[in-house]
């Protein structure tokens, strides 16, 4: 049991796909202006992720590896597509503002990712749990992301007005950087700072030493 | 991974077998699904000709509310009905690229650029005893980044805006995207397309004045999506668009 506990939470923080892989950035930027949009984007990617790992582990001796990287892009379209193709029949609201971005969940790097590096190499359900787990690390950045772009850019959350806009007789004059997608590469900046300086095994070694200024000489 | 894995005759069947179960899945749940989403794809085409019209009640099925509006097909150029085609079934988008059913628009015209426009249009008629209490009208045009297709509902009278929507676009959010906020299209309501035999209505930079009962603010940190709303209501209000069915709908002749 303690491994399954590791395989969900760990990367959650400790190796969390977005803050420390830096993996999935660019869906990360699109969808996150409102919550409930990024938390339907996030139920897919851990659906994906968790199915994908699922049958790649279950082929996975198979697999001839000459075509294994194809072998996994088929299978993790043809979930992405069933997933959209749910999102369109069910929560049609959501599906229209998501528009091309569940499309593009087949080419999140965490997706592959999990499926190369660990679905290939272990068994159908740790696999899959490490695809839930995954999946989860992507929803806790999109979640975090998404609070604050809401929140300080169109004053609600979930939809729902929490500081009363200056457009609707309220106080809040809205951020409007926050609407737009650079504001996200702030935010997640931010967060991997904050996860760094707080578990400090994560930041990196320096690939060179900067060599000390040459004193100047006069010519 | 054993070496047997490698043979070309392996790689194959793999390939062969995995495609064939994928395809399977992706058009099993595509055809089983359909059914549902085309129900939302209506509902939502429904909804957004009732809330342009500011008619739609949230605590009602859209269904039921629709039955009050019938679907009507209006030739462009006479302004006059158009009968024996179906009209619930006729598509004004597809008509547009259609050759046979469209009319290329010249640079000067075509001031909402959209480059071909269907001869015939899809509008919808809120009746009651004989008397036409709201027009929606579908309007579309170029904004910033993309097409806005929305309805645009006037009062009985043909000159008095009842409501404006658009129901797909991908202007800005927070920007362009504004055009879906309720306050800025509550502002439509009430105001005169026409003054005298011109298109009045516009969008107003900086704000318009509340008694000028043609002006709408535009949009702030929008001025591109603004000039694209104000040139696709200008658009479709003229002779190009419904200004003959709206004429004819003042003179009571229809």
């Amino acid at each position: 049991m303690a491994k399954t506990k590791e395989l969900l939470f760990d990367p959650v923080v400790n190796d969390n796909p977005i803050a420390l892989q830096v993996l999935g950035i660019c869906s990360a930027l699109a969808v996150t202006s409102s919550m409930s949009v990024a938390f339907v984007m996030s139920l897919a990617v851990i659906a994906v992720t968790a199915f994908s790992g699922l049958f790649v582990s279950v082929i996975r001796s198979q697999i001839p590896s000459s075509i294994r990287i194809i072998v996994q892009m088929t299978i993790i379209a043809s979930l992405v597509i069933v997933v959209d193709q749910i999102l369109k029949a069910f929560a049609y609201e959501i599906s229209k503002q998501l528009s091309v971005f569940v499309g593009l969940i087949i080419t999140n790097c965490i997706v592959m990712g999990r499926a190369e590096a660990f679905a290939m190499k272990n068994g159908p359900v740790e696999s899959f749990i490490d695809g839930i787990g995954n999946g989860l690390g992507y929803s806790a950045i999109l979640m975090v992301v998404g609070f604050i772009r809401e929140l300080f850019g169109s004053g609600s959350l979930f939809g729902i007005e929490i500081l009363t806009k200056v457009t609707e007789g309220g106080w809040y004059y809205t951020n409007g950087m926050m609407l737009l997608p650079p504001s996200a590469f702030f935010i997640i900046g931010f967060i991997i700072w904050g996860i760094r300086a707080w578990k400090t095994s994560q930041v990196e070694v320096d690939e060179f030493k900067i060599a000390p200024n040459s004193k100047m000489k006069e010519a | 991974m054993s070496s047997s894995n490698e043979s070309i005759q392996k790689t194959v069947t793999v390939a062969l077998l995995l495609c064939l179960v994928c395809s399977v899945v992706v058009s099993a749940s595509a055809v089983i699904l359909r059914p549902a989403q085309a129900v939302n794809e209506q509902a939502n085409m429904q909804m957004n000709i009732l809330q342009a019209a500011g008619l739609y009640d949230p605590k009602q099925t859209v269904q039921e509310q629709f039955e009050l509006v019938s679907t009507r097909l209006v030739n462009l150029e006479t302004g006059e009905f158009v009968e024996g085609m179906d009209a619930d079934g006729y598509d004004q988008r597809k008509a547009a690229k259609d050759p046979s059913m469209n009319r290329v628009l010249s640079g000067e015209e075509d001031i909402a650029l959209i480059k071909r426009q269907a001869k015939v249009a899809k509008i919808y008629l809120i009746e009651s005893g004989g008397n036409i209490e709201k027009i929606i009208l579908p309007i579309h045009g170029y904004g910033l980044w993309s097409t806005l297709y929305g309805f645009m509902a006037l009062e009985g009278d043909a000159n008095t805006v009842a409501g404006l929507g658009f129901y797909e676009h991908a202007e800005t959010p927070g920007l362009g995207g504004e055009v879906d906020n309720p306050n800025w299209k509550a502002q439509w309501a009430g105001k005169q397309v026409y003054d005298g035999d011109a298109v009045a209505l516009r969008l107003v930079k900086g704000g318009a004045d509340r008694s000028d009962s043609y002006g709408v603010d535009g949009l702030s940190g929008a001025t591109i999506t603004s000039r694209g709303v104000d040139n696709l209501v200008k658009f479709w209000m003229s002779e190009a668009g419904f200004k003959p069915f709206l004429d004819n709908v003042k003179q009571g002749r229809i």
